[in-house]
């Protein structure tokens, strides 16, 4: 694993679209097929919550599982294929500084908050609020039933030979990036992920930067 | 355990490739039982009249920092609330991460079937099995989330490559799941999405009355997360 590979190509310079999304905050829109999104981890160790969608037929969304089970392995990184539940990619991980993605720790929520650390974190900010929030400003039906397992961006999330999981310190620094290429036109929703109760981030949120390119 | 002297209220033997869906009420108990040996039960649970929350893999997984499935664990929903908890286990082990099998799996790897040529051996897969019995509660491809697959083990090594451990659960081996709340379950007998044969073997489904968790159950106290997962199901319940 921790496999680099970096893409020297592409400048902000060319981009269709460059833009900072703070912690707690979130992001949708429609790659089209062959267009590029790199996300870059300005300050490092940051979790960026990411869902992904057919757009043409929200219901054939991302499965982690899908995906895990025929890449045959459970980190994600350059190479993966991001499949939806036809088996067939949405994305692929083009590019990849960091080294590995997470994709079993699934999105924090005002509810699991509440499980995992206890009642006075319930009303913390909490990444499926940003998503339902994203789903329903997207609008075109979009709702909490479209909301499954998503994708970790820089989240380190290892399961052991033993049956365990473990949330370390993020193998992300600052600038490290990932790249993902649309296979077909795909919808992406984000949440930069507020969570202050996790090492994963060093218990400090930060921006994240996205930028865009044409096929 | 929770037996109880009465007859259950559901004993039946469900077929290789044959599925169901039912309400399981808190107070009942399901007990799953491979009697051939090598089974594999792809399973879905989402909360009886609430079918938006829904079993959640990762909430089950990282509220308990576990892998896979055992006596001891709780199957959360996405709502922070446990649905049903795993009371009793002789397999060690139940598979989470790798998803079901697809019409496009079994023709791959078994080859193209039909129910003309094969009548009720044929074998289709989870996912078509899946779409019909959710269809039958208003549900469907949206409300597909990450399955469990009671008897299957999917080893992980260091590098967090995924094997498919065949023949992990042994004749006579069994399951048992207690509801916490009233769970709609659904249930398909049929092969692992990365098992290479297809084990066309019966599964005994026995489903009976069972006492709620108390205060001092051993799924509840194994953790601080589950004894505020069982607070949030039982604050449901008024």
């Amino acid at each position: 694993m921790s496999v680099s590979v970096q893409d020297d190509r592409r400048t902000e310079g060319t981009a269709r679209l460059v833009l900072d999304v703070p912690a707690g905050e979130g992001f949708a829109r429609e790659l089209h097929r062959g267009e590029v999104l790199r996300i870059v981890d300005l300050h490092g160790n940051q979790a960026v919550d990411t869902l992904f969608f057919d757009a043409g037929d929200y219901a054939n969304r991302y499965s982690a599982v899908d995906t895990l089970r025929e890449q045959g392995g459970v980190y994600l990184g350059a190479g993966s294929r991001l499949l939806a539940l036809d088996c067939k990619p949405l994305v692929t991980i083009v590019a990849d500084t960091c080294g590995r993605h997470d994709t079993l720790g699934g999105a924090c929520s005002q509810e699991s908050n509440v499980v995992r650390y206890g009642e006075h974190t319930r009303h913390m900010h909490a990444c499926r609020n940003t998503f339902l929030a994203q789903a329903l400003a997207w609008g075109r039906g979009l709702e909490k039933r479209d909301l499954s397992a998503n994708v970790n961006f820089f989240m380190n999330v290892p399961l052991t030979p033993a049956g365990g999981l473990e949330f370390v310190d993020g193998v992300s620094a600052p600038g490290k990036y990932v790249e993902l290429r649309a296979e077909r036109d795909t919808l992406v929703l984000i949440s930069n992920c507020p969570q202050l109760n996790n090492p994963c981030n060093a218990f400090d949120p930060t921006p994240v930067r996205l930028i865009i390119w044409a096929a | 355990m929770c037996e109880q002297a009465s007859s259950p209220i559901l004993d039946l033997e469900l077929p290789a490739a044959a599925s169901l869906s039912r309400v399981c009420r808190r107070g009942t108990a399901l007990t799953l039982l491979d009697t051939d040996g090598g089974a594999n039960v792809s399973a879905l649970l989402y909360r009886a009249g609430e079918p938006l929350e829904r079993y959640c893999m990762p909430d089950t997984l990282k509220a308990q920092h576990i892998g896979r499935l055992t006596a001891g664990v709780a199957l959360y929903s996405d709502m922070g609330r446990v649905l049903a908890s795993i009371v009793e286990d002789s397999c060690g082990w139940h598979d989470t991460i790798s998803g079901h099998t697809t019409a496009e799996i079994v023709a791959a790897r078994w080859g193209a079937d039909s129910y003309q040529l094969a009548r009720n051996e044929w074998r289709r897969s989870a996912r078509e099995a899946f779409l019909v019995e959710l269809a039958k509660h208003g549900l469907g491809t949206r409300d597909l989330v990450a399955n469990i697959n009671f008897f299957s083990k999917v080893a992980v090594d260091e590098q967090g490559a995924l094997s498919f451990v065949a023949g992990h659960s042994h004749a006579g081996a069994h399951v048992k799941l207690r509801f916490e709340l009233d769970t709609l379950l659904v249930l398909w007998n049929g092969p692992h999405p990365l098992d290479s044969e297809w084990r066309a073997r019966p599964v005994r489904v026995i489903l009976a009355e069972a006492e709620p968790a108390g205060a001092q159950d051993t799924v509840r106290c194994s953790c601080a997360e589950n004894k505020r997962g069982f607070a949030s199901s039982e604050a449901a319940l008024t």
